[in-house]
């Protein structure tokens, strides 16, 4: 057995691994997980991110809201604000620890539900084939018609500002692909030979897709799902920019980016914080999704 | 393949009439009584009634759609609530200002994604070829509100060197071909193109490398052919599928310069949309939508065809 596997043969590679006494699946996963310096570094600032992030309040020097106009724009480096304030005199740095709460969950949460929403229709799609898949698929290729953030801007601008109607929105835009990704996969693996042979053996619909599809169609659909996660980022931000997320006084970073704008003249480097935390936290989630996506050998 | 051409024509026109649906259906997820969102809210009662006849909203929701799209087939796109005319012209013109915007940043971006992304296909698996792979990764997670943003404080705050709003001098929105005008366009072009350039890139070298692997390029050096006829044969290859994400990325870029307009002033569609949701003007919000969804569905349609010219294989799929 060679070290590629296409998803079709993920389940015979582990079985034949387990049989053999050789290296698990996992185990080689895991060993060119770890061979991968660019994916444990990024994986490694995506942790310490999360734990500022979780531990903000027992970290941040000062409340997210807490300010004072006398001391406003202050630059970075101000003994007791390490990384400067905002345009209202607030620690800038508490607020960018706070801000990532909302940044994080507001970009993350519509990518677990569309996984689990859009994983599961386009599963039943695929497995069911014929009129159902025709159905699903037709109506998928309507939200294909519109530009992701077009959508999200749409719909969150017709159902107003907040969290809540943002990640709807967003988690709208980002079930369809994940329909189209869980169906082809989940079709090529029905029509495999294992999946008929279980047909042949008389194995009902239940088991056959407990057993035989989901073990082999949830490692692509996952690994799709985290490529998402990085763009979902930057368009929850990007809905917070455009006054359609979080609303003031809490701090988002893309709403903090939007608001500092009027600070490009006086703190140019305060005002490029928010950002900075916005693309980093992007580009770790690409360079982690790409790194699994190398380790786990998936083509999806 | 004229088969498979009308095929692909007339299956818009069910896809077209599902996005208008989603578009009528936008001002109807809007909470409460769509009346509410589209009157002021000091508005004396005869005039709800009105206006709640007018839009047909007493009626109920199929035959409210209905008498919508009679309305948009004639060329009626609704009226601004706020503006109080019709919404059309101000959508032609903001789409003009989108497309010059969109075309030049997705140009920049398509120019650099195949240069960028050929020379890594062709040099794969060297430094040279992770280094542009990782800026590609880059680019693809930019923020480009904050790229922009970025580019404004270094070329218009600390260097002086180009204009950091609008489209033209004095705030003027016509748009002419010439050095006045291109100065405003240079900032946000490049903002909008670094994502597709990611893109692209992240497609080309993939496809070169497969391409040159193949068998037949192994065939076509074996024969002696110089480096100029065989970099022919890996363009023409690879020509189909790079289009497909170009015109893709193009269609997203009109859709998705919403941000990049914002943050430059840029007076187009995005503009439009950002000023109609700040004013709940769900009437422009709609009609903004619906242009920009149609003409995604008609780029992908061009695409599509363009593709079967220059690959007959598609058709026979």
């Amino acid at each position: 057995m060679s070290t590629t596997f296409a998803p079709e043969v993920l389940g015979a590679a582990k079985a034949a691994a387990r049989a053999g006494g050789q290296d698990t699946y996992w185990r080689g996963v895991g060993r060119r997980l770890l061979r991968d310096r660019v994916t444990l570094v990024c994986g490694a600032i995506l942790v310490v991110m999360a734990l500022l992030i979780v531990l903000a309040p027992l970290i941040a020097p000062y409340g997210p809201t807490d300010g004072s106009i006398a001391r406003r724009l202050k630059p970075i480096g101000t003994p007791g604000y390490l990384l400067g304030t905002d345009e209202l005199g607030r620690d800038m740095l508490s607020r960018l620890l706070y801000g990532g709460r909302f940044s994080w969950f507001v970009g993350i949460t519509p990518v677990v539900l569309a996984f689990f929403i859009g994983g599961t229709i386009g599963i039943i799609a695929g497995f069911a084939g014929g009129k159902t898949n025709m159905a699903i698929m037709r109506v998928t290729d309507v939200f294909y018609a519109f530009p992701s953030v077009l959508l999200a801007v749409a719909v969150s601008g017709s159902l107003g500002a907040g969290i809540l109607n943002a990640i709807m929105s967003l988690t709208i835009v980002f079930i369809p692909p994940i329909i189209r990704v869980a169906e082809s996969v989940t079709t090529g693996v029905r029509n495999l030979d294992y999946a008929e042979a279980a047909r042949a053996t008389g194995a009902g619909a239940r088991s056959i897709v407990l057993v035989h599809v989901l073990p082999n169609v949830l490692g692509p659909i996952f690994i799709y799902a985290t490529s998402l996660v990085g763009v979902s980022m930057i368009i929850a931000s990007g809905l917070s920019f455009l006054g359609l997320g979080i609303k003031p006084p809490d701090p988002e970073w893309g709403l903090m980016l939007n608001t500092l704008r009027t600070a490009i003249y006086s703190q140019p480097m305060i005002a490029t914080l928010p950002g900075i935390c916005i693309f980093l936290t992007s580009v770790c989630f690409n360079f982690v999704s790409d790194g699994l996506r190398t380790a786990m050998d998936v083509r999806a | 393949m004229l088969f498979y051409i009308v095929r692909r024509v007339v299956y818009v026109i069910p896809i077209a009439l599902a996005v208008s649906l989603v578009c009528f259906l936008l001002v109807h997820i809007a909470p409460g009584d769509p009346i509410d969102a589209m009157v002021q809210p000091d508005t004396p009662q005869e005039v709800i009634d009105r206006v709640r006849s007018e839009y047909g909203l007493d009626r109920p929701l199929p035959v409210q759609f209905g008498l919508w799209l009679a309305k948009l087939v004639q060329g009626d796109f609704g009226t601004s609530l706020i503006k109080g005319r019709p919404v059309l012209p101000d959508l032609v013109s903001a789409s003009g200002a989108t497309f010059v915007l969109a075309c030049t940043g997705g140009l920049l971006g398509v120019l650099a994604g195949c240069i960028l992304g050929g020379i890594a296909g062709v040099y794969r698996e060297s430094w040279l070829d992770r280094v542009l792979l990782g800026t590609a990764v880059a680019g693809v997670s930019v923020p480009h509100y904050w790229l922009g943003m970025v580019m404004v404080i270094i070329f218009s705050v600390n260097l002086n060197l180009l204009p950091a709003m609008g489209s033209g001098p004095g705030g003027s929105t016509a748009w002419a071909w010439d050095w006045a005008h291109l100065r405003y366009l240079i900032l946000p072009s490049v903002t909008l193109a670094v994502i597709p350039a990611g893109i692209v890139t992240r497609t080309v070298r993939g496809l070169v490398s497969d391409i040159i692997s193949q068998d037949y390029i192994t065939t076509l050096r074996g024969k002696g052919l110089r480096r100029a006829g065989i970099v022919r044969h890996v363009v023409l290859n690879a020509a189909p599928t790079v289009l497909a994400v170009v015109g893709l990325q193009l269609a997203n870029l009109m859709g998705g310069s919403i941000l990049v307009e914002t943050v430059f002033a840029w007076p187009g569609t995005g503009m439009m949309l950002n000023t109609a949701i700040f004013q709940r003007d769900l009437p422009v919000l709609q009609a903004t939508t619906l242009l920009l969804a149609l003409f995604f569905v008609v780029l992908n349609l061009v695409v599509d065809l363009i593709q079967t010219a220059i690959d007959p294989r598609i058709s026979r799929r």
